[in-house]
């Protein structure tokens, strides 16, 4: 029991512990919804996080300008000017994940045997890239052959799609995958630093702002859990309220039905990823807050346990993923504290594995589809 | 495995047959310095560089590259008649993937000598292959001890290894007056075995506090135990990036311990991690301060247009080992092996002599700090 620190450190553990579940909570958000609508799992996720990660990088460095260290020490905004930065780069953070999400949709998912243009056309691209690639070691050459490429290869495809039978499901899992490793691997050999890591400038001065129980809580601890809760809400009240969230829990509840009822179900699912992609985005930024970092693989490991988050509340529901994603952060942090910090993975799984057995549709089951959202 | 040998001997000596006789001639060459060859030919010889070009460590492989480029450059300009190659492979550090580079390397007969593996983990998992081989490998880097019980007689190393980075780092910390001293690591070959040995020498006035993934971000955990056990001293085995976010963590959450690290933490990504957390970081390395040397650190700045960084200087020494061996008139990878035992030179960094276990005869250890954002030299060198 290493000397009773779970129990003496206890509450510094749960708002630490709670801090990180809520970015799993966000993130596993995203697999829970396309979970929901498709019934597959979005293995590419985890990169869409990575990509906002970079868009709030690139809002706080290029868009306003703000340098790593000023004077010495951080560069602290304070009052309405670091609300102001704030809300841009959680903006930024969102347009590019919810774009990202838009995009794998389109490449990945989309290809689904009636010859979807968009989707054809970056493939095209991406096939006339990699065929250059083979015969010219310059960036800038591929892309110009890429580019004229671009037009005969997508006519192929066009030919092919059409030609096609329905994709079976598990071609989705695999594309997704394969749109795993390229985006990451993408950002590893052309992103500025390669494989090494980023920082984020702090603008916001980490000040303890009270002591709950003997913990410390921090201002960007409390920042994260609650504005995770917040968008939280936004989501459930956009899925239930909504006409387009009415369209969601109808495709989940049964995508063919929907159809005929005149919901358009590619719309839908559109819809699904991009939602996915924003609370992807303000995990990223959420994330950028208080670890202050990024890399090309920042979302593997995140990725991974925001989707066991998912599943051990319940894929396919809203509320599970809000309660999977903060079980696993308090989980971990217990669990470093009895073990030591190299067995908390472990622990968690284990959790997990316990928690299926028992309950093998997670803690709340699956519901996104049953509308009881 | 001896056939293999047999038959890999047999294609370097038809290559070097067919390299031409102009060779043969120059056994006399002169083995003071590299530079000073002036009249050695040879043709399609190679050094390679091995370890982390790119990756979470990537920048201590470059480091390492640029001393290597250095020594190939000024001997390729002393003798016209010899151009050595470099070869890079880069590992990314990472011990999964140095296996299939080491075996390219293993295979190309042009290459016949190695600086490097760069990092211990990876020297674990591909050091049997140089060894199966008879390529000799010169590390300017890997200090984990246990790499010099192997029984690989290929094995060298440019600076001392952590069997004596490990006490050095103790005798500071003690010489520090500390009582209570956390220790991490980050689960990784030289991170662990460091880690180890600085706990074991501390005693009863370490506390242990397990390992952290270098590749996570969230290590509240760990900040929290070290609050919790209220150490003023906290050492950390690993990298720089972990390093960094671990040091940036620890002053977010409230620990004012002194923070110690070795080697592998002495690179400006530290600083560029931790930001100002990094300040008063006090950092070990048994590797030379940049201007230990006023020649090399000038030549270096010439060619780069910067200051030599962390194993730039061991990398330079273990380079000119090879190159020396090469103006000697070794041109195959066992009768460099052969030269490597016999070895004796004041390098830039430390008199470069090797004993029968490949660990070489200076040991000195260096301790560094962080003032105002920047890397500089502490006065009280640890021998």
């Amino acid at each position: 029991m290493r000397d009773w620190l779970l129990y003496r450190t206890f509450w510094d553990l749960t708002i630490t512990g709670l801090a990180l579940g809520s970015i799993y909570s966000l993130v596993a958000l995203g697999y829970t919804l396309v979970y929901g609508v498709l019934r597959l799992i979005n293995f590419a996720h985890s990169e869409i996080f990575m990509v906002g990660t970079f868009g709030a990088l690139m809002a706080s460095q290029e868009f306003l300008g703000i340098p790593m260290l000023e004077d010495g020490g951080y560069p602290y905004r304070t009052g309405f000017m670091l609300i102001v930065f704030l809300m841009f780069i959680l903006l930024c953070a969102m347009v590019f994940s919810g774009l990202g999400a838009v995009a794998l949709e389109r490449v990945a998912y989309k290809l689904r045997g009636n010859g979807d243009l968009f989707g054809a056309v970056v493939l095209a691209f991406l096939t006339g890239f990699v065929v250059s690639m083979v015969f010219v070691d310059d960036t800038l050459a591929n892309v110009i052959v890429a580019a004229i490429l671009t037009a005969p290869i997508t006519m192929g495809y066009m030919s092919l799609f059409r030609r096609g039978k329905q994709s079976p499901r598990l071609a989705f899992l695999i594309s997704a995958i394969g749109a795993s490793t390229a985006i990451a691997e993408a950002m590893a050999i052309w992103g500025p630093e390669k494989r090494e890591q980023y920082q984020t400038p702090r603008i916001l001065e980490k000040d303890v702002l009270f002591t709950f129980l003997g913990a410390d809580v921090r201002v960007d601890n409390l920042i994260v859990i609650v504005g995770a809760l917040l968008m939280m809400v936004a989501l459930t009240l956009f899925v239930n309220k909504s006409r387009l969230g009415r369209g969601v829990r109808a495709v989940a509840q049964d995508a063919e039905t929907a159809r005929i009822l005149g919901v358009n179900v590619d719309m839908i699912i559109l819809v699904t990823f991009a939602l996915g992609g924003v609370m992807a985005g303000g995990a990223a930024m959420l994330f950028t807050l208080v670890y202050e970092q990024s890399r090309f693989n920042i979302g593997f490991i995140l990725g991974v346990k925001s989707f066991t988050a998912a599943v051990l509340g319940g894929i396919g529901n809203l509320k599970g993923a809000l309660l999977g994603g903060l079980i696993l952060g308090l989980v971990e942090n217990y669990a470093s504290a009895i073990f030591g910090g190299q067995w908390k993975d472990v622990v968690a799984f284990v959790v997990l594995l316990v928690v299926l057995m028992f309950r093998p549709t997670g803690l709340l089951g699956e519901s996104l589809g049953r509308a009881r959202v | 495995m001896k056939k293999s040998r047999v038959l890999r001997a047999s294609a370097l000596l038809i290559g070097l047959s067919l390299v031409g006789v102009a060779c043969g001639g120059d056994d006399t060459s002169s083995d003071t310095t590299a530079a000073a060859g002036g009249d050695v030919t040879c043709d399609g010889l190679k050094i390679a560089f091995f370890g982390a070009l790119t990756g979470d460590a990537g920048n201590l492989g470059q480091n390492i590259k640029k001393g290597v480029d250095l020594a190939v450059a000024e001997f390729n300009e002393a003798n016209p008649g010899c151009q050595v190659g470099i070869e890079a492979y880069d590992s990314q550090g990472d011990p999964a993937q140095a296996p299939a580079l080491a075996d390219k390397a293993v295979a190309d007969a042009s290459v016949v000598g190695i600086v490097g593996p760069a990092f211990s983990g990876e020297s674990k998992a591909v050091n049997g292959k140089f060894d199966e081989a008879g390529l000799p490998i010169v590390t300017p880097s890997a200090t984990n001890p246990d790499l010099a019980n192997q029984g690989w007689k290929i094995f060298h190393r440019a600076l001392a290894g952590d069997d004596k980075q490990g006490p050095g780092i103790v005798q500071k910390i003690t010489a520090d007056g500390k009582a209570k001293v956390g220790v991490i690591d980050d689960n990784s070959e030289y991170g662990k075995g460091l880690a180890d040995i600085v706990q074991a020498g501390l005693g009863d006035v370490a506390v242990e506090m397990n390992s952290l993934d270098p590749e996570g971000s969230d290590y509240s955990a760990i900040v929290t135990a070290a609050k919790d056990a209220g150490v003023d001293g906290i050492f950390f085995g690993g990298y720089y990036a972990a390093a960094g976010k671990l040091a940036k963590q620890l002053k977010d959450g409230g620990v004012d311990a002194q923070l110690y690290f070795a080697d592998g933490v002495l690179d400006v990504g530290f600083i560029e991690a931790a930001g100002p957390a990094a300040e008063g970081s006090i950092i070990m390395c048994p590797c030379a301060p940049k201007d230990s040397n006023a020649d090399f650190l000038a030549a270096f700045k010439a060619k780069f247009n910067e200051d030599p960084a962390t194993y730039a200087a061991e990398a330079y020494d273990a380079a000119t080992a090879f190159l020396d061996a090469i103006a000697a008139g070794k041109q195959d990878r066992a009768s460099i092996l052969e030269f490597l035992k016999t070895y004796d030179k004041a390098g830039v960094t430390k008199q470069i002599k090797w004993d029968e276990k490949g660990e070489v005869a200076g040991n000195a250890i260096y301790a560094y700090t962080i003032e105002s954002g920047a890397i500089v030299g502490k006065p009280g060198l640890i021998g």
